[in-house]
């Protein structure tokens, strides 16, 4: 079967691979492109494991072809960090204990930045109601909540 | 996986040439958020997806001459949200498509994927029928319009003709006093399918409904218009009576499942309950306006 040939840009960089029509894209991501950040929890749209951003919008990459991120912007966990400098999200999950297993962690973390760069100054209902699409079997979500709030707070007082 | 095509067509001539050559073997990629699953679960074995996303129509939101809008077929719950004026003239239509999944479903799930899929229970369908929506269908024998009301044919199934693809919705433009609201009832809060589903949309002129559209979901095997409630809230101040009238008519109209997340008998009654709720809501963006 003839593979499809994908010109894209994930993380900010120009990215070219091949694909079969079916592939998702968090199958290509894991798979073709080795970026295994991006969790398999359901593959169903259930639980916001493979969270990216497709043109700065938060998406399921297990709802998405491979195929359809041609010409289109793709970012993943892997690009939060600027090289050795945590994301201020990320510093602030590990200073919090936000995370457990962290399977969830890195879709947790790339949905959160989509909403604070959405509203840097969310209530805590506006938070809980923007997670509600990443599912966390350990840390009772508290402490997830509040790493995003007080990260908001220090992001917005910088 | 059965051998799979991917076509993602630049116009609309060569999306329908292409969805009615593969016959009853093609499936419409819009936000996927359906189609997805159902591949995935084996529900479906598609040979040829034709991804519409490509077609500036299909992903256009524009305000028309008349002051309706018009609202490509794959255009995300997101993207409409992020639009400047839409949810202002139609909050209630934008709230129901913003009801639908998660965030991230939000990210690419569209209205035309959720009318199209023909669950009874979307949402954004009950708030289309009630702002008087009517879509544009294209296919291999030309255009034609259709009111959203006449899309669902049963659970799962369109009233759509072999190869027509639907296009776009066109929303009314609105006159001064008139907005709409979209309610539903689910077990928890958020990132769940309705039991019940209520959308309003009302006209309110010196105190008085001059015009109203009730949409019903989750309660019959299609979404449903219940003209019978439009009737006993028009000419009406909204008082207890007309309310309890309207309420009645949207408990009669029912005809739901029995299920582990509402009874018939819970169903019914909550469209009633909703009717009122909804209606309240609507009437007061309705008279906030002037």
């Amino acid at each position: 079967m003839a593979k499809v040939h994908v010109t894209t840009s994930i993380n900010g960089e120009p990215m070219e691979f091949l694909c079969e029509p079916s592939d998702t894209m968090l199958d290509a991501l894991r798979g073709t492109l080795n970026l295994t950040g991006s969790k398999e929890g359901c593959a169903s749209g259930d639980c916001g494991a493979c969270s990216i951003t497709l043109d700065d919008r938060l998406v399921c990459s297990c709802l998405m072809l491979a195929v359809e991120s041609e010409g289109h912007e793709i970012r993943t966990i892997e690009g939060m960090a600027q090289g050795d400098r945590l994301h201020p999200l990320q510093q602030k999950f590990l200073e919090m204990a936000a995370l457990q297993c962290g399977i969830c962690t890195s879709g947790m973390l790339v949905a959160s930045d989509a909403l604070l760069k959405k509203n840097p100054d969310p209530s805590e209902e506006e938070v809980r109601f923007w997670l509600a699409g990443n599912l966390c079997r350990c840390t009772g979500y508290d402490k997830i909540v509040r790493a995003v709030m007080e990260t908001a707070a220090e992001m917005r007082a910088q | 996986m059965t051998e799979l095509r991917y076509l993602a067509p630049d116009t609309l001539d060569e999306a329908v040439g292409a969805f009615a050559k593969a016959g009853s073997a093609a499936r419409i990629l819009a936000g996927g958020t359906d189609l997805l699953v159902q591949m995935r679960s084996g529900v479906l074995k598609p040979g040829v997806i034709v991804d519409i996303k490509k077609i500036p129509e299909m992903t256009a939101i524009e305000q028309t001459a008349d002051g309706g809008f018009r609202i490509g077929a794959a255009v995300s719950g997101m993207a409409l949200a992020e639009h400047g004026k839409f949810g202002k003239v139609w909050p209630g239509v934008l709230e129901a498509v913003n009801l639908i999944g998660s965030k991230q479903v939000q990210g690419r799930a569209s209205a035309g994927g959720n009318l199209c899929n023909g669950s009874p229970a979307g949402d954004s369908v009950p708030a289309m029928v009630a702002a008087g929506a009517v879509v544009t269908v294209q296919g291999p024998n030309g255009r034609r319009d259709m009111k959203v009301e006449d899309v669902p044919a049963g659970p799962g199934r369109t009233n759509l003709k072999p190869g027509e693809i639907l296009v776009s919705f066109a929303l009314p433009p609105r006159p001064p006093g008139s907005s709409d609201a979209y309610l539903r009832m689910i077990p928890r809060t958020e990132m769940d399918i309705a039991v019940v589903g209520v959308g309003v949309s009302l006209t309110i002129k010196d105190g008085t409904v001059t015009s109203a559209r009730v949409g019903l979901g989750a309660v019959a095997p299609t979404v449903l218009l219940v003209e019978d409630a439009a009737r006993a809230l028009i000419g009406s101040k909204l008082d207890d009576a007309a309310l309890a009238k309207a309420a009645a008519a949207c408990s009669a109209a029912c005809r739901p499942i029995d299920d582990k997340r509402g009874t018939i008998a819970y169903r019914t009654k909550v469209a009633g309950v909703l009717l009122r709720r909804t209606a309240a809501i609507a009437a007061q963006r309705a008279t906030q306006k002037n």
